[in-house]
């Protein structure tokens, strides 16, 4: 079995950014371990010798002319927003008051 | 005018060209239809219908003042819910994207529209394209028109059911580990994954930006190399979009009917993707159809993959890294709904953390903390590095076979429809099925899933993955074609044509002999 822990659940939630409730990091803990335990086995065969694959098509350079075109108005860029202030997105407090 | 639902879009686009049925027509009989069975089958989380007759009309309009047209427009299409719509909510199946619509809409859709396609609506599947069943969408599933009770594949399911439950000739899909292919095979219709980068994904909300690939889902093989010709091509928003000119998909797939197509083409059937693991009635059909293709005068290869072992390991390495990365603009800020904690700070980070813990379903999250894990300092090289090694050599595989043989043939799915629930409690069951389609997409070949006949154990569809070296997609047009019409000359009829009668429709189909 894999080490993984609930404590390291739960940190990896934080650091997703998901408030997972008790329940679901107990959940996570036993579906992790499992999956862990599955694909551990890539290690099996990736040897140092063997180049990493990013992408399926490697392309490189992808480049086009500087040129002013059409992009989204300050309406449409706002239309899916859940909180606006006028022509801006409008987000709770970024710092803490502790 | 329910007949209109049974035909090809092929044929329904010769009625609309020859003006002997108008779009109106055609627009209205899909949207009748959809009313008569949705309800039950649940293809649909929107359906357009107002819009979709408006567009309808302006094409009759445009047909009758002599306009020149593509020949598919007027012909009504399901558009899954992951690409992006300007008219339509899009939410990816999704509840932290309920009722959004999006300010433009996906390169596909918007060559659809050009081309004069009516879309119907969007179509369910598994939230963000994560799973094989569309039992993880938010809205509720999607029943496989074949049983009621089953699975109509994931995560396309909506479109795969859309289209084998004639509510639309044609639909669009995506394909990160199968999403196309898989629907395709259990529901017995065609689904097909194009090369990467061979369609453009802007405007797909991504799920693994290296693995996705949007593509068409039909009836006929020759239907969907008519869609893929709409939508394929270099688009200049998507930077992994390919510069190179195709031939015509449309073309390749009526040199299939030829006489003589299959002769002296090479067939390599991989040894790792049959056995065990494969249901009895799955085997079989693919067998019969290894024959039939040695009848025609192919010539069979049995090639081996042995890396193919590790691939679904490093898919679900990869995809979900790729996955949690991705899903990190699901913020509160941009799109999608807020959710206030309730308890403690108002800030940002409690914002967006409360926000993705109601808006996000169990296995998103489950995806998303195993990417952020495989990430994570420590273990990024053991998991996603390795990973990453492997999927170097599932391609070296796939450039063997391919210097062997010309086409490569398997089973699309290791079993036909399973039952809901049967895989739910089980990640890694689920994770499982996907064993003979994501290799394709670690190495961005083309796939396509034919039906194959109907398992004799469940009288349930079976479907055939024909794989093509990258960039040669036509190969499998042709080659699809060509064991689509053998098995329909043995059959004496079309696979859909077996299907069960969906209640509503039962008097309609057995007028017209259908059943």
């Amino acid at each position: 079995m894999s080490e993984i822990t609930a404590e390291q659940v739960a940190h990896l939630a934080y650091l997703a950014r998901i408030d997972l409730s008790p329940l679901e990091i107990t959940d996570l803990t036993h579906d992790l371990g499992q999956i862990v335990d599955s694909i551990a086995k890539v290690s099996e065969v990736a040897t140092a010798d063997t180049p990493a694959t990013s992408h399926p098509m490697p392309l490189t350079n992808v480049f086009r002319d500087d040129i002013v075109v059409p992009s989204l108005t300050v309406e449409q860029a706002l239309s899916g927003a859940p909180d606006r202030a006028g022509d801006k997105f409008r987000v709770p407090a970024i710092l803490d008051e502790e | 005018m329910t007949y209109l639902t049974k035909l090809s879009a092929a044929a329904l686009s010769e009625l609309l060209v020859s003006k002997q049925v108008s779009a109106v027509e055609a627009t209205r009989a899909h949207l009748d239809h959809i009313t008569a069975v949705d309800t039950d089958l649940h293809a649909f989380l929107h359906v357009a219908a107002d819009a979709a007759l408006n567009t309808a009309a302006a094409i009759d309009a445009r047909r009758a003042a002599g306009e020149r047209l593509n020949p598919l427009a007027g012909v009504p299409i399901a558009i899954k819910d992951v690409l992006a719509t300007q008219d339509m909510p899009t939410t990816a199946g999704s509840k932290i994207l309920e009722g959004w619509v999006p300010p433009y809409d996906a390169t596909v859709v918007a060559r659809l529209r050009a081309a004069g396609l009516i879309p119907l609506g969007k179509t369910n599947m598994d939230e963000f394209a994560m799973g094989s069943s569309t039992e993880h969408s938010a809205y509720g599933v999607t029943r496989n028109p074949w049983d009621r009770d089953r699975i109509p594949g994931g995560s396309g399911g909506g479109s795969a059911a859309a289209v084998a439950s004639f509510q639309a000739p044609l639909a669009l899909g995506s394909d990160t580990g199968g999403s196309i292919r898989q629907p395709a095979a259990v529901t017995g219709s065609v689904g097909v994954k194009p090369t990467y980068g061979g369609v453009s994904r802007y405007g797909a909300i991504a799920l693994a930006s290296s693995l996705d690939q949007v593509g068409p889902v039909s009836r006929t093989v020759y239907d969907a190399a008519l869609l893929h010709d709409v939508i394929g091509g270099h688009d200049p928003l998507d930077s992994t979009s390919l510069t190179d000119s195709w031939p015509s998909m449309a073309a390749a797939a009526q040199a299939g009917l030829k006489d003589g197509a299959l002769k002296g083409v090479r067939v390599g059937v991989i040894k790792e993707l049959s056995g065990d693991g494969f249901q009895a009635g799955v085997t079989q059909r693919f067998t019969e159809t290894l024959a039939l293709l040695v009848a025609a005068g192919a010539e069979i290869t049995e090639v081996s993959a042995p890396n193919f072992e590790y691939a679904v390991a490093a898919y679900y390495l990869i995809l979900p890294a790729e996955a949690s990365s991705n899903l990190a603009r699901f913020d509160s800020v941009r799109f999608g709904i807020r959710v206030n904690p309730e308890t403690g700070s108002l800030t940002s980070e409690h914002v967006m953390s409360a926000t993705r813990e109601a808006g996000f379903g169990a296995e998103v999250k489950r995806r998303i903390i195993l990417g952020t894990y495989a990430l994570s300092a420590g273990y990024y090289d053991a998991y996603y590095g390795s990973a990453q090694k492997v999927r170097t050599l599932i391609q070296r595989d796939f450039a063997a076979a391919f210097s062997q043989v010309d086409v490569l043939v398997s089973p699309s799915a290791p079993t036909t429809a399973f039952k809901f629930g049967e895989k739910l409690a089980d990640p890694m069951a689920m994770y499982i099925n996907d064993v003979t389609t994501i290799p394709a997409n670690l190495a961005g070949v083309p796939g396509m899933s034919i039906p194959i006949g109907l398992a004799p154990e469940d009288g349930l569809p079976v479907g055939l993955q024909i794989m093509a070296p990258a960039k040669a997609d036509a190969r499998l047009y042709t080659v699809g074609a060509a064991i689509e019409q053998l098995l329909e000359a043995r059959w004496g009829h079309t696979m859909l044509s077996q299907a069960p009668a969906l209640t509503p429709t039962e008097m309609f189909a057995s007028e017209e002999g259908a059943v």
